[in-house]
């Protein structure tokens, strides 16, 4: 009978290399984290601390008002206008890409042979890689021209009776943005909804074809309808970035500062304004409030992420609970 | 006997053929949408080409911007600062990003990896106007515009893309071999730095790559921290750097149609350059991806 020799005992300078190298691995990463959690606070507080002195002038009244006199004399601002603008701007844009994009990706999820998925399926996704500042270009040279004097006129010819539609077409305003964002918001909704589309599970797909329901029945009463969480989670999102976008959208909305019925006039979004006016601002009460806009668009850019985070952590709960 | 009547009948009856053709239209409308967004994506690209191919040559891309109301001039100096920009900002994400990634798969609790991933989420979503304005105030406001804070900028918008795929492709580093490697007695960091970073190299990089052409496009991160430019060269991250995304912004605004076609020109380079590399970062992800396993 032999015994086993004893384990070579692990040399102590290794045993502290490892020690240390491992302190070390924990230390960095876990700076890194900081950093990035550090980063947002400091993202918000930045914010909010420029955003100060016209928070101090203004308080509240900010929001509700409509001036934006950056005369020494005045000096008076307000969101309102922009308030309006966004709201309209990324309404219009959801009422365009939503159903698009839902189509877009029941198309790729349902009826697309195999080979066409893939291909239609980035090219979807380069939409969404195309630099805003790009596509601002493109809309303000090739859509807007076309725009104004085929689509508006007409739009304005037969609807005119809405007061929407009531006004002189033009070749900026807020209805060329809310194109433009919905041409944004189209490949985003469609990418997430395609994903969630191909989760749903197959036998519920095949056991309401096996009773009988056509294709389309069986979309609507099984894949639409268990992907509904998941379908709000992506058009917040959708929503968010539409809200956020700025540079595209100062491109082609007109910088106007005034609430009117008509999407054929001149607007501006919050992100439009800060973009439009933020570097050669006048004075720093002007700049102040350009902070205080940011500071509002922070806080629904923050809230929507929020609300379509915790719309998608219900939703996999519920779908994990279920099976 | 009689023979037995089927009770119903097998062909259709009206009630039937509405179904067929409710999907039948159904089918063609998500047929249509689906055309509909090439036709977009095909009028863009097609118009940005068109235009800007007539303007691009070999001297628009090798001399200084245009002195004001000048004709000719080209956009070496954009090419140059727009490469520093993005490689400041990759200096800044790529090791963060990682080094956090890293944090959440191997060590992080559930609950405080939680809180990372939203964070990262949230600074994801997050207007990048508002990563201008706070890049703005934190390093140009009582200071002047830099190539350091412009590169910084954009590294805000890299950083949780670059964290968020680095996190994707550690976790499909399967627990086997994290595990096989700490039974075989080696150390924590052993098993990062020889099994866990080497077999996800590929999916990082392609990661980064993609979030550097996402990068690249960026304005308005750079519209105040980078933005008043001389129309020379310079390669000193101290001074405003010119760059692409921005110039493009400022001749679009303009009245005169010859810096409409530069815009055009620029425009045609810069959608190249960020088309082409995220379409061979995603075809080389897709790869790795499929090697890994999944």
């Amino acid at each position: 009978m032999s015994t086993l020799p004893a384990t070579e005992r692990i040399p102590a300078t290794r045993r502290l290399r490892d020690r240390l190298g491992d302190r070390l691995l924990l230390g960095l990463t876990l700076a890194a984290s900081v950093a990035v959690v550090a980063l947002m606070i400091a993202i918000v507080y930045k914010v909010l601390q420029g955003a100060n002195p016209a928070f101090d002038k203004f308080g509240f009244s900010f929001l509700w008002s409509s001036d934006w006199d950056a005369n020494i004399q005045k000096n008076l601002f307000g969101a309102l206008p922009g308030l309006y603008g966004t709201a309209v701007t990324s309404a219009m844009a959801l009422i365009i890409a939503v159903p698009l994009a839902i189509a877009i990706a029941l198309f790729l999820s349902e009826l697309a042979p195999r080979g066409v998925r893939g291909i239609v399926g980035s090219l979807v996704e380069l939409l969404a890689a195309i630099p805003s500042v790009v596509l601002g270009l493109w809309g303000i040279l090739v859509m807007a021209p076309f725009v104004s004097t085929h689509v508006e006129p007409w739009l304005h010819r037969w609807f005119g009776f809405i007061p929407l539609f009531s006004g002189k077409p033009g070749s900026s305003g807020l209805f060329m943005a809310g194109l433009i964002l919905a041409i944004m918001v189209v490949p985003i909704i469609a990418s997430i909804c395609r994903e969630l589309f191909l989760s749903v599970p197959r036998e519920l797909e095949e056991g309401a074809i096996a009773l009988g329901s056509t294709r389309w029945e069986m979309v609507r009463g099984v894949i639409l309808s268990s992907s509904r969480p998941g379908i709000a989670a992506a058009i917040v999102l959708g929503l968010g970035r539409a809200i956020g976008e700025a540079i595209a959208v100062t491109q082609v909305i007109g910088a106007g500062w005034s609430i009117q019925s008509s999407l054929f006039v001149p607007g501006d979004t919050l992100a439009s304004r800060i973009a439009g006016q933020f570097q050669g601002a006048e004075s720093n009460l002007q700049r102040a409030s350009l902070f205080y806009l940011a500071a509002i668009l922070l806080v629904i850019g923050l809230l929507t992420n929020l609300a379509a985070q915790i719309i998608v952590r219900r939703f996999e709960y519920h779908r994990t609970g279920a099976d | 006997m009689s023979a037995v009547q089927p009770s119903i009948t097998l062909q259709g009856d009206r009630r039937v053929r509405r179904r067929k053709w409710g999907n039948r239209l159904a089918e063609g409308l998500a047929t249509l949408a689906a055309l509909a967004a090439i036709l977009v994506l095909a009028i863009v690209v097609w118009s940005v080409a068109k235009r800007g191919a007539s303007e691009l040559s070999w001297s628009f891309l090798t001399s200084d911007l245009p002195l004001f109301g000048l004709p000719g001039g080209g956009i070496k100096p954009l090419i140059v600062g727009s490469a520093i920009l993005v490689a400041i900002a990759t200096a800044i994400a790529l090791p963060l990003g990682v080094l956090t990634a890293l944090f959440l798969t191997e060590f992080a609790s559930r609950r405080v990896a939680s809180i990372i991933q939203l964070t990262l989420d949230l600074m994801n979503g997050l207007p990048s106007v508002i990563i201008g304005v706070f890049v703005f105030g934190l390093l140009v406001d009582g200071h002047k515009m830099s190539g350091y804070a412009g590169g910084f900028a954009l590294s805000v918008v890299m950083l949780p893309l670059v964290a968020r795929s680095t996190q994707e492709v550690l976790r499909l580093v399967p627990s086997a071999q994290r595990e096989g490697a700490l039974a075989l007695g080696a150390s924590r960091w052993r098993t990062v730095l020889g099994i866990v970073l080497p077999s996800s190299l590929g999916g990082i990089l392609t990661g980064t790559v993609l979030a550097l052409a996402r990068a690249a496009g960026e304005t308005a991160p750079l519209l105040f921290t980078t933005a008043i430019f001389a129309n020379s060269l310079t390669w000193d991250p101290g001074s405003a750097m010119p760059n692409i995304p921005v110039q493009i912004f400022i001749w679009s605004e303009s009245s005169d149609p010859e810096d409409h076609k530069r815009a055009w020109a620029s425009a045609l380079v810069l959608m190249t350059f960020v088309l082409v590399t995220s379409i061979v970062a995603r075809a080389l992800l897709a790869r790795s991806n499929r090697k890994l396993g999944r």
